[in-house]
């Protein structure tokens, strides 16, 4: 008696289900697993990290909608970044706002500002979108030294806006009798928005808008002809993306660095943190929601333990008068470089690919295909 | 007056060193329709070559800048040979990040082996200037415009009169039916690449010369270098001469100016002010002033 392939797609709605396979919904109960237990695990430094690293992959999760299934490239994500971290400095800690407030109003702010460029996007083909992205960190920048009351000039704000949501404040969060520190409490709040955020753009990207943005970008005339506005889509993914870069910046800003300065975000250290988005999609994989989130664990991850670990590496120094050949900062940058580079030649698709294949092999095992 | 003039000589000085930069990106783009990010990484490893040659080595300036030029034209010819004829046929984007890639590994290479202090690139042109009546001029100044013009010469004269510009020509216009003609593309880009590293380390000497010193903030040039080539038209070396005469004389103008007419937009505007004026240009003319527009086939 021949038995159905569990993997076999032969209806539109399995082919919209989530978490279709056994194996799947054992992944998910293991991600589930992971998110209580390893605050409770993992010490103050790896846990400081996997924040830095949650905010990656909503910012990467948002360039990936842009840049992997629209293929709409763009060197101005961090730009919008600078954009969250600001409203969420202004309206979070300035006017005291909440959470619930002033996450939405950064994320608004943002998308306002995408929908912004969205309209260039539409004039513009590739290249030249990509050059003048690069001038919105410029001149994002200019404008984010300008307007002091805000941004704090070159001399950077602090950024405390409030982290809580009702009486549960992440920043000091008491569960059940029990005091958490503030990098347990963040883990939980940050992965939750990562979750919630790969749920919006994964729903976003099965349904019709997503193979609306992948026509677009396989082929934008011919996605014209069979009905897809460019001009709405367009607009509305820089709007998205942005959005979501914002939140990243809010949350970059507020839980992760606590303290933001134009430079950050904008010229070239503005290129610099755009290109790490860029490589986070790169690595992890374009056109895939998974790829954002793993593409940050290697892309947040790697600067922080060559640092960690630079005592051990005879090559790097980490202050300018240590032996050695080169700085860790300067080498986190060519490992990024090196990293685009390889991953573009060897694996274009990132890790996501790679583990498609992987699975392939042994679902097909012991057929070669 | 006089103001204004002195105003317009340094910003036509400028507009030569974002020219020569430009040509760089031009002809890359002209081969292989790619913007090469890397070109700012090129212009800094030549002028610090050049700086290694002259005043490390001893040697005298002028074969110096010649060795230099060799020098970094290899390095090109090793980015195209290794990683980006790998590349031919892959997506735009992909081409794109590699070279942002080569960029960032450039870049921190020179600081690693340079560090990041300002060094005198050892030219013999130094701070001495000219007088034309109440407008002064650097010397430097006057040797950079000399050389754009000479390079922009060449260009023409090698894209006009030689088989291998017009296979360059070719290539750009249609890759298959030059290759069916007997053009060799392989030859045509690692050209590209060789003449863009040639030129980008000329170009880094006219901006580390004399009293600019130089320093990693070389590659800021190449950046403010895209408005230029935007605004002329990517895939034209007089487009570029021009995009960047317009750029430069409208930054020193801004710098001069924009303090008095407009000061809400604040101090440091010259600097945003190139980019300000590309997207303006874009919006009207999507492919720049000098630029071929795509054609799109359905």
């Amino acid at each position: 008696m021949a038995r159905r392939s569990p993997y076999l797609i032969t209806d539109y709605r399995s082919d919209l289900r989530l978490f279709g396979s056994n194996w799947k919904r054992f992944g998910l109960l293991l991600m589930v697993v992971a998110f209580i237990g390893a605050p409770l695990q993992l010490d103050d430094f790896w846990l400081g990290l996997l924040g830095l690293v949650a905010v990656y992959a909503i910012g990467g999760i948002g360039l990936n909608l842009l840049t992997g299934y629209a293929g709409q490239v763009s060197l101005g994500h961090a730009f919008f970044l600078g954009v969250g971290a600001y409203s969420a400095a202004w309206f979070g800690g300035q006017q005291g706002w909440p959470l619930l407030l002033w996450l939405p109003a950064a994320a608004l702010i943002g998308a306002a500002l995408g929908a912004l460029v969205g309209p260039i996007a539409l004039r513009l083909s590739g290249q030249y979108l990509a050059i003048v992205t690069l001038g919105l960190l410029f001149i994002g920048e200019h404008f984010m030294v300008q307007w002091k009351t805000v941004t704090g000039g070159t001399r950077g704000t602090t950024v405390n806006a409030g982290l809580a949501i009702g009486p549960v404040d992440f920043a000091k969060l008491e569960l059940f009798g029990t005091t958490f520190t503030r990098n347990q409490g963040l883990f939980w709040l940050l992965w939750a928005v990562v979750a919630l955020v790969a749920l919006l753009a994964k729903n976003i990207t099965r349904t019709r808008p997503g193979r609306a943005l992948q026509a677009i970008r396989d082929r934008d005339v011919a996605a014209e002809i069979i009905g897809v506005s460019l001009s709405r889509y367009k607009v509305a993914v820089f709007a998205l993306s942005s959005g979501l870069a914002a939140i990243a910046g809010g949350f970059y800003g507020s839980a992760v660095q606590q303290f933001v300065s134009p430079v950050e975000f904008g010229g070239f250290q503005g290129l610099v943190f755009s290109i790490t988005f860029i490589a986070v999609i790169i690595v992890g994989g374009m056109g895939t929601i998974s790829g954002g989130i793993i593409g940050a664990l290697v892309i947040g991850a790697l600067p922080r333990i060559t640092q960690r670990f630079a005592d051990y590496l005879p090559f790097l120094k980490s202050t300018p008068n240590d032996s050695g050949i080169i700085l860790v900062g300067q080498f986190n940058l060519m490992l990024f470089g090196a990293l685009i580079i390889v991953f573009l030649l060897a694996e274009p698709l990132g890790l996501a690919a790679l583990w498609r294949r992987i699975t392939t092999y042994f679902k097909a095992w012991p057929f070669s295909y | 007056m006089t103001e204004f003039l002195q105003l317009m000589v340094s910003g036509v000085s400028l507009g030569f060193t974002y020219a020569l930069v430009a040509l760089g990106f031009v002809i890359i783009y002209k081969a292989t329709e790619v913007i090469n990010f890397s070109q700012g990484g090129l212009v800094m490893i030549g002028a610090y070559l050049v700086y290694n040659f002259t005043t490390t080595w001893g040697l005298p300036f002028a074969l110096s800048v010649v060795l230099g030029m060799l020098a970094t034209a290899g390095i090109g010819l090793i980015f195209e040979r290794i990683i980006l004829r790998r590349m031919v046929g892959a997506p735009v984007f992909a081409q794109v990040m590699i070279t942002i890639g080569l960029l960032f590994i450039l870049q921190n290479i020179v600081i690693a082996v340079w560090g990041s202090d300002n060094l005198n690139l050892g030219d013999p042109w130094g701070v001495s200037t000219v007088r034309f009546g109440d407008v002064v001029i650097q010397v430097r100044q006057l040797w950079g415009m000399g050389l754009t013009l000479f390079v922009l010469l060449l260009f023409f004269l090698f894209f006009r009169f030689t088989p291998l510009g017009l296979a360059m020509r070719a290539t750009a216009i249609d890759q298959e039916a030059a290759l069916a003609q007997g053009m060799s593309s392989k030859r045509v880009y690692m050209a590209a690449w060789g003449i863009a590293g040639a030129t980008a380390a000329l170009a880094g000497v006219s901006i580390a010369s004399g009293a600019a010193a130089l320093s990693p903030e070389l590659q800021f040039y190449a950046l403010l270098a895209f408005p230029a080539i935007i605004l002329g038209g990517i895939d034209s070396p007089l487009g570029a001469v021009i995009g960047g005469l317009v750029i430069g004389i409208t930054q020193s103008l801004t710098a001069g100016y924009l303090g008095d007419i407009a000061p809400w937009l604040g101090s440091g505007f010259e600097s945003v002010m190139p980019f300000v004026v590309m997207v303006l240009v874009l919006l009207v003319r999507p492919y720049g002033l000098f630029g071929t527009p795509e054609i799109k086939r359905v």
